[in-house]
């Protein structure tokens, strides 16, 4: 059980109901995208391309094969635009003349038999004329072969906050380091997985294992030239995501309508298998950053600047606001008087990289924790005292300028986790430890870090979400929203959040299917933004809800019991036939942005941790071994600590193999190791205990206090377990991750 | 599922002979046991078309493992010892659960438990075989090392006959083995060690479980009255093409005192002897650098420091 610091007075926020959909799941009668059976429904496959760079000669079919008893699909026969329509239009359903990286889809297939639509996959044959390929950071950046724009660069972000030049002359002490953290696979249990049915006069139904419905939507509507209401895209069980279904699914989505239409309006099912869902799908941007920081002697930052580069791959996808994520994040929970932030996404010829966990945030709070330890090395100054003589108070302004406006509380969440972690103890007794120990070597480190909670800067705004309530027929009140339940909880903590505004019991509350033809856009599941920013919307839907109940005269104003409740909305319903109550995100009051020059309050909320890594290096196999790991955060109100917890441990976890285990060995810009066997993810043998504590502010504009926490818990752990390599090696930094045990070796041969 | 099933048949002897018998087609059927080495070929869509031979339907090869007195005889293990050394022979279809179960071989050839506890997970441990591992002959198998550690003989029956073949006389390159496609294994014969024998094993994965080996050594030594060597066995996996014993290193301790001095002159002549391999799962310089440790770790804890 997670140590929460404050017990709230609620009946429901800050307990813990049994979830939702976890009988279902429990039971097996769960049923996910493959469980779904649809009559005559035929099978789909994707021939992917074989080349990073190259023009399509010609196609083949082999002979031997019966063609005429499949559906074939390229590019010519899309009867709408062939592209995804997502922030730049650069990106094909099909590949149509040109392919820009390794297992682009260019031809789809359809059998009724899995076993033949398996097998005709290899008999379909793709020449190409072969055209150089950028597959590094560096290739893309020499210039010379150019595939995109002027300068292969998707997006450059600039923040900049006093003249870090004019310090570095001045400086008692200046330290420069180059960071590198790799791709990462999201590895959801259950892969992609689509059924589609269209047909020109019935239109396009999507059914899918996603993260975004309204996603889906927009992208398939112009691929069919069909309006708003002829497309309609149904979410199914969804076995986990970390973004990686957040832009991804539009993909697999179109093909399967595309055959679908093709077909007759045949159902079609697409579903990957481990292999292709590994070669094919988005991963986490690779990133390369340099970090240069000025101190004086006793620790004082006085300068800092960070140039930060992500492969992007091949097409735009989210390339921008990853980078975006990246760059609020580059600076950290420090105050400093110059500071410079730089950042580019750039074109490389590798499937597209896309949003997982963090979006950004992760690769650039790498560098600069594991700069900061370097610096207290150098410095001779303990790492946690150098954190403490340099965090973000009241009053101060972020490299974007935004005011800190009340304590972050950053230091007391440092300190108690140094003290559940027995930092100091360890500190001293492991150096002690390393001083006589061959066989063993030991280390703890610690870093410090936020997240900001929703979409960056005027997002919020532009995404302009919707979500609502209705009174069901039995009395009770069901959630009408977008938002997806993927393994993170948020049918249950929406519906703990409608049950405590409106006084009824959480068993009161349901949750529509998020169907595009039944809930409004309540925007996208992702960014740490469900729970606080539609949360929020339900809030307010059930307090408007609960006061036309009681201008109705059918419900009292001053309290009710559960029965009272039913009886009022039965009473309503039979005067009023239903009751619907929406209501649209506005911006909370002195949250300014501006995107032009990058500055203004880049999130409304944060939230702030410190983390501790403990571990030990085996000096004979050279693999580092996690000892035990706590997690401190201030999130706002935690709305069901179980849930909240359990974030926490499977992101530290995620964040642990990122660290440590988890390598995409890649070859002509794509995945080599797609099998489980030999992309190494940590199990429960290599992570260690995760303690987790919260701290509660209450977030004014969250629902209840809530503020976002999904992503946070990717942020710290690769630091601080960097950090704590560096320790047991004897301060010898290893800048890039994963540390593998042939990294290690490398690094101290 | 990237290979169709309609493309695979599988026939299932009543007996030994009709099996035997079966091998002696053009193309032979190939043998199935677990399975579980040929099923993730066959989901990788990477397994042949073709005929499999059922292994579970023969009675002979699903035999409970024997525990016998061994004959006496000079020139083998043991033969100064006061104890006539006994043999353990798993069949064809033993399993590494059935071994982990086995309380008795868990006390006469401790590495082989150490070894099938670290093999996949249960569900695994169940279904897969000792004699699967050894003629599915990858490099990375985990279950060889400990055989050929204690010098196991691997029985290959054909309608032809039987014949003995030592497992380290089994792999001469990479999935070459001494069987012929004829030949079944039909069960693995182990001397049971000397008494006071000390041994050695440690799997290095690329995580602490469900891993497959990066650098596995398997060690049996034998120590004379004044810490002489008389008999050391040095077997890795995943370090060269195939399964690997170290003979050079070997014999360059046999007839030695284990002492510091012999320690480095061993792990000197083995850094030399090791070709290692570069692959996806860890590069040759590892390869070779945690061989060697391995090896220091054995020798030294066995001189007890
Ligand atoms: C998830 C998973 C984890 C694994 N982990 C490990 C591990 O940690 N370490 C490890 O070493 N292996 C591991 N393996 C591989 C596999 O389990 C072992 O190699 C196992 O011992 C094979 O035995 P089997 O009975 O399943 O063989 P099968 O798959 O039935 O056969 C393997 C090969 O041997 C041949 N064969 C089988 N029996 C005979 C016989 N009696 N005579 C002649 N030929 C025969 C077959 O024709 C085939 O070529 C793992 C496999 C999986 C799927």
């Amino acid at each position: 059980m997670p140590d929460v610091l404050t017990t709230p007075a609620y009946r429901w926020v800050g307990h813990n109901p049994p979830r939702k959909e976890s009988l279902e799941k429990v039971t097996g009668s769960a049923k996910y995208l493959d469980d779904l059976k649809f009559e005559g429904c035929l099978h789909g496959k994707t021939v992917r391309s074989t080349v990073p760079h190259g023009r399509i000669k010609k196609i083949s079919f082999e002979p031997g094969v019966p063609w005429d008893e499949f559906t074939v699909v390229t590019a010519r026969d899309i009867p709408g635009k062939n592209v995804v329509s997502l922030i730049e239009l650069d990106q094909p359903f099909l590949a149509d003349g040109l392919v820009r990286h390794m297992a682009e889809p260019v031809v789809l297939l359809a059998h009724p038999d899995k076993g033949m639509a398996e097998k005709a996959v290899k008999r379909v044959h793709i020449e190409y004329e072969e055209l150089p390929a950028i597959l590094t950071i560096e290739e893309s950046l020499a210039g010379g072969n150019i595939q995109y724009g002027k300068d292969n660069i998707f997006k450059k972000y600039h923040i900049q906050k006093g003249d870090p030049e004019s310090v570095w002359p001045k400086a008692d002490v200046v330290i420069e380091g180059e960071y590198w953290t790799g791709p990462q696979e999201q590895l959801y249990i259950e892969p992609q997985g689509v059924v589609a049915v269209a047909s020109p006069t019935g239109g396009v139904t999507v059914w899918g294992s996603m993260q975004c419905p309204f996603y889906v939507h927009k992208g398939l509507k112009p691929l069919f030239n069909l309006p708003d209401d002829r497309v309609r895209v149904i979410y199914t069980v969804t076995g986990g995501g970390f973004g990686g279904k957040e832009e991804y699914p539009t993909l697999p989505a179109g093909h399967a309508a595309l055959l679908s239409w093709k077909a007759g309006g045949r159902p079609v099912k697409i579903v990957y298998d481990r292999m292709e869902d590994m070669w094919a799908t988005t991963k986490r941007h690779p990133c390369k950053t340099r970090v240069k920081a000025a101190f004086t002697k006793d620790g004082k930052l006085l300068a800092l600047k960070v140039d930060a580069t992500m492969d992007g791959g091949a097409y735009v996808t989210l390339s921008t606001v990853v980078l975006s994520r990246g760059t609020l994040h580059a600076f950290g929970p420090y105050a400093c008087d110059h500071v410079v932030i730089d950042t580019r996404a750039v074109f490389t010829n590798s499937p597209p990289y896309g949003a997982f966990r963090g979006f950004g945030a992760p690769q650039t709070i790498f560098p600069l924790e594991l700069h900061l330890h370097r610096a207290a090395c150098e410095l001779g100054i303990e790492p946690h005292e150098l954190r403490r003589r340099n965090l973000l108070h009241q009053g101060d302004r972020m490299a974007t300028g935004q005011v800190m406006q009340e304590e972050t509380g950053l230091e007391g969440l440092m300190w108690k986790a140094m003290d559940e972690s027995k930092y100091l103890e360890k500190t001293k007794a492991y150096r002690e430890h390393n001083r006589s120990s061959t066989r063993i070597k030991k280390g703890v480190a610690l870093a410090l870090f936020f997240h900001g909670a929703g979409f960056t800067g005027s997002g919020e705004v532009f995404l302009d979400s919707k979500a609502g309530l209705e009174l069901t027929r039995d009395g009770a009140v069901r959630i009408l929203s977008a938002n997806t339940e993927i393994g993170q909880g948020s049918f249950t903590t929406h519906s703990q959040i409608v049950a405590e505004e409106l006084r009824i019991p959480y068993e009161m509350v349901e949750v529509a299917v998020p169907d595009t033809a039944v809930v409004p856009n309540s925007g996208p599941t992702v960014a740490s933004r469900t729970c606080m920013v539609v949360g929020e919307l339900l809030r307010r839907a059930a307090s408007d809800l609960k006061e036309v109940l009681v201008k109705s005269g059918a419900l009292a104003g001053n309290g009710h019991t559960p029965s009272e409740f039913r009886a009022a909305a039965g009473k309503y319903l039979q005067r009023f036939g239903e009751l619907k109550v929406y209501s649209k995100y506005k911006p909370p009051p002195d949250v300014s942005w501006d995107d032009k020059t990058y500055t203004g309050s880049a999130y409304a909320a944060y939230a702030w941790a410190c983390y501790v890594a403990d571990l030990e290096i085996d000096m004979a196999t050279y693999q580092a071994q996690m000892k035990d790991f706590v997690a401190v955060q201030e999130v706002g109100r935690v709305i069901h600590p179980v849930i909240a917890a359990g974030q926490i441990e499977g992101g530290v976890a995620q964040a642990i193999g990122w660290a440590l285990y988890e390598d995409v060995a890649l070859k002509q810009g794509v995945m080599q190791n797609c099998q489980l066997t030999n992309y190494i993810l940590p199990t429960t043998a290599d992570t260690p205990p995760i303690r987790v504590f919260f701290y509660e502010n209450p977030y004014q504009n969250g629902p209840f206090g809530a503020k976002g926490l999904g992503e946070l818990p990717m942020d710290g752990p690769a630091p601080a377990i960097a950090a704590a390599v560096a320790f047991a090696l004897g301060d010898r930094i290893i800048p890039r991750i994963p540390i593998l045990p042939e990294t290690i070796l490398d690094a101290i041969s | 599922m990237k290979s169709s099933i309609a493309d695979f048949a599988v026939i299932s002897p009543r007996t030994l002979a009709e099996a035997l018998a079966s091998l002696r087609q053009t193309p032979p059927p190939v043998p199935l046991a677990g399975g579980t080495d040929i099923m993730v070929l066959l989901n990788a869509g990477q397994l042949e078309p073709g005929v499999y031979l059922n292994l579970y339907s023969v009675p002979e090869l699903r035999r409970p493992i024997e525990v016998s007195a061994g004959v006496r005889d000079a020139g083998t293990w043991g033969a100064g010892g006061a104890d006539p050394p006994g043999e353990v022979r798993l069949s064809a279809l033993t399993t590494y659960a059935d071994v982990r179960r086995h309380a008795e071989v868990r006390r006469l050839l401790p590495m082989l438990p150490l070894a099938a506890r670290e093999i996949g997970a249960v569900q695994i441990q169940s279904r897969a075989t000792w004699a699967g591992n050894i003629a599915n002959a990858s490099p990375a198998a985990d279950g060889v090392p400990p055989l050929m550690a204690y010098d196991a003989t691997v029985e290959l029956s054909s309608a032809a006959g039987v014949r003995q073949v030592a497992l380290s006389e089994f792999y001469s390159g990479y999935k070459q083995t001494a069987r012929r496609p004829d030949e079944l294994i039909t069960g693995i014969r182990i001397p049971v060690p000397a008494p006071g024998s000390i041994d050695y094993f440690r799997k290095v994965g690329t995580r602490k479980f469900q891993a497959i080996s990066k650098v596995l050594l398997a060690g049996l030594v034998e120590l004379g009255g004044s810490r002489e060597i008389r008999k050391i066995r040095l077997v890795f996996a995943s370090v060269m093409p195939f399964t690997y014993r170290a003979r050079k290193t070997e014999s360059v301790l046999e007839g030695r005192r284990l002492e510091p001095g012999a320690v480095s002159l061993a792990v000197e002549t083995l850094r030399t002897e090791l070709k290692p391999i570069d692959d996806i799962r860890s590069t040759a310089r590892y390869r070779l650098k945690v061989a060697c440790n391995l090896l220091e770790e054995f020798l030294g804890t066995t001189m007890g420091c």
